[in-house]
């Protein structure tokens, strides 16, 4: 299986792993949008040298994980593109804060090794939830229910849109690249010399197509509303999960439970 | 049911593709559309559904093409792409039937009964929980039809059904158009179907319409066919096989 064929199946996974029948599957997808939301706020809200403050929030997606019967791994897989882009991030922050917080034996632990640790933590964190959100919630149930929530139309239709069209996009990068491959054999990749009417036929073909699915899903009623989903009422698990996540949320945010826990032990 | 008015197309300014087209279907008609590649038949499609502005009048039931009454006049016809790619954008076959009569406010229930008894009319029952993406060219293009009639329309439109179909899915398409009373217009290169479904043709060479009329005749003419780029129907050229 070529690389293209590969991503494709990706992202096909997900849409299979989205219709699973775990217990998280099953909640409210309004409910499971706004604690990831608001697990993300929390996850970004902690002081840039709290790390052991930040460190408990890692419970929340090891713990959903388990329960909806997703691999970490998977996630790690499926993101392992985005990862270091968002882990770089903080790399600048040893060389510009220099201050030195603590001592790890005679080693010198600088604010900005900390400083760096907790920014990687917040955006390893707030991928993984968002990952289990995509994960576990088709993402027509996700626009259904930003919708819900007063996103206006234009977003949540070019959210849905932008989906389908990575899609498209990819499949026609495939076909492209086998006609391509089939007609120039004893080549690795694609001559860089046809790189440019490449790309411009790429976009070409994929605006087309869009444009087509787009008036496809027009003609058959699609107003930008997402009746066809059918969102379920909450019940009261939902109101569980949702609340019981926020206080929780709110309980590692306003106390340091680590330090917490330690103080119950040494005393 | 649809009439079109001196109606003229161009994609690009200067290149008329349709020049000046009137025609009239009743209803309850089966008219076939048929033309070489780049006739303009699968353009004529477009325009009375809306997708691309045309100059000139179109009537669908008597109202005239416009912003305001699209929403009515797409939920009156329904159209089968020509790529049954673009056609099917739910993961499932089942999530692409039920997504037009959900958007029409149907109940799930009255969706799914639809969708069961689309299923069987078109014997696709296997097919109902099989991703798009991992089923056959052919059994997309059947998967697409069925997605249409799924939504009941008034009048079905048809861009090259029975393209990429093995013998028995192109009798199946052809004894479902047979045996439905909505008004079709059907646009192909298979002759032999439209000679089997139809009983009007509607002849276009460049944009223009060069014949119009009962479908035996201008099926049986071989000079006006060969004139414009086509053949006799294969049951027609006396081909009694080997
Ligand atoms: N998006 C476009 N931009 C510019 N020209 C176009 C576009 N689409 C079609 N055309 C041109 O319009 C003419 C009619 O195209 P159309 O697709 O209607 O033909 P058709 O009768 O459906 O042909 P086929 O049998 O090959 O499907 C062709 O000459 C084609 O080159
Ligand atoms: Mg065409």
């Amino acid at each position: 299986m070529n690389k293209l064929t590969k991503a494709q199946t990706e992202l096909w996974e997900m849409d299979e792993l989205a219709k699973g029948t775990s217990p998280i599957h099953g909640l409210h997808p309004l409910a499971k949008l706004a604690v990831t939301v608001f697990y993300i706020f929390t996850v970004v809200s902690f002081p840039k040298y709290d790390l052991s403050g930040l460190m408990i929030l890692v419970l929340y997606p090891v713990i959903l994980y388990q329960i909806a019967d997703i691999p970490v791994s998977t996630c790690f897989y499926k993101l392992r593109l985005v990862l270091p882009l968002v882990c770089a991030v903080g790399l600048v922050n040893p060389f510009l804060d220099r201050k030195i917080l603590l001592y790890i034996g005679t080693v010198p632990i600088t604010g900005g090794l900390v400083s760096m640790a907790t920014l990687m933590l917040k955006g390893v964190f707030s991928l993984m939830a968002s990952f289990l959100l995509i994960a576990t919630t088709p993402i027509d149930q996700i626009c259904a229910a930003l919708g819900k929530l007063h996103v206006p139309q234009v977003l949540t239709t070019l959210l849905l849109l932008t989906y389908r069209y990575i899609g498209l996009m990819i499949r026609e990068v495939a076909v492209m690249s086998e006609s391509y491959a089939l007609r120039a054999p004893g080549q690795k990749g694609i001559h860089f010399s046809a790189w440019g009417s490449f790309l411009g036929q790429l976009l070409l073909r994929s605006m087309d197509r869009a444009e087509e699915l787009y008036s496809s899903m027009l003609l058959r009623g699609f107003r930008g509303e997402f009746y066809y989903v059918g969102l379920p009422k909450a019940r009261g698990k939902d109101w569980l999960f949702f609340l019981g996540s926020l206080l929780l949320f709110l309980a590692a945010r306003n106390t340091n439970l680590p330090e917490l826990l330690g103080s119950l032990f040494m005393r | 049911m649809l009439e079109f008015r001196n109606v003229s197309f161009s994609y690009e300014p200067g290149t008329p593709v349709l020049d000046n087209l009137s025609f009239h279907i009743r209803k309850g008609e089966t008219v076939g559309l048929i033309g070489a590649n780049g006739a303009g038949k699968s353009t004529i499609m477009k325009l009375m559904l809306g997708l691309l502005p045309a100059q000139g009048e179109i009537l669908v039931d008597g109202m005239p093409v416009t912003k305001q009454n699209l929403s009515v006049i797409r939920q009156k016809i329904g159209f089968v792409l020509q790529d049954s790619d673009n056609q099917m954008f739910m993961p499932t076959v089942y999530e692409d039937m039920i997504f037009g009569p959900r958007n029409y406010g149907l109940t799930r229930e009255e969706a799914d009964a639809r969708v069961e008894r689309v299923l069987k009319e078109l014997g696709l029952e296997s097919l109902k929980h099989r991703h798009n993406h991992k089923i056959s060219g052919g059994e997309k293009r059947m998967a697409a039809i069925a997605t249409i009639l799924a939504m009941e329309p008034e009048m079905i439109v048809m861009d090259e059904p029975s393209t990429a179909l093995d013998p028995v899915n192109r009798r199946r398409v052809i004894s479902t158009i047979n045996s439905r009373k909505e008004t079709k217009l059907i646009a192909s290169h298979d002759l032999d179907m439209i000679l089997d479904t139809c009983q009007r043709v509607i002849l276009l060479n460049h944009g223009r319409i060069v014949a119009d009329g009962e479908a035996e005749t201008i099926l049986r003419d071989r000079a006006l066919l060969e004139a414009n780029r086509m053949e006799l129907p294969f049951c027609l050229q006396g081909w009694k096989g080997r």
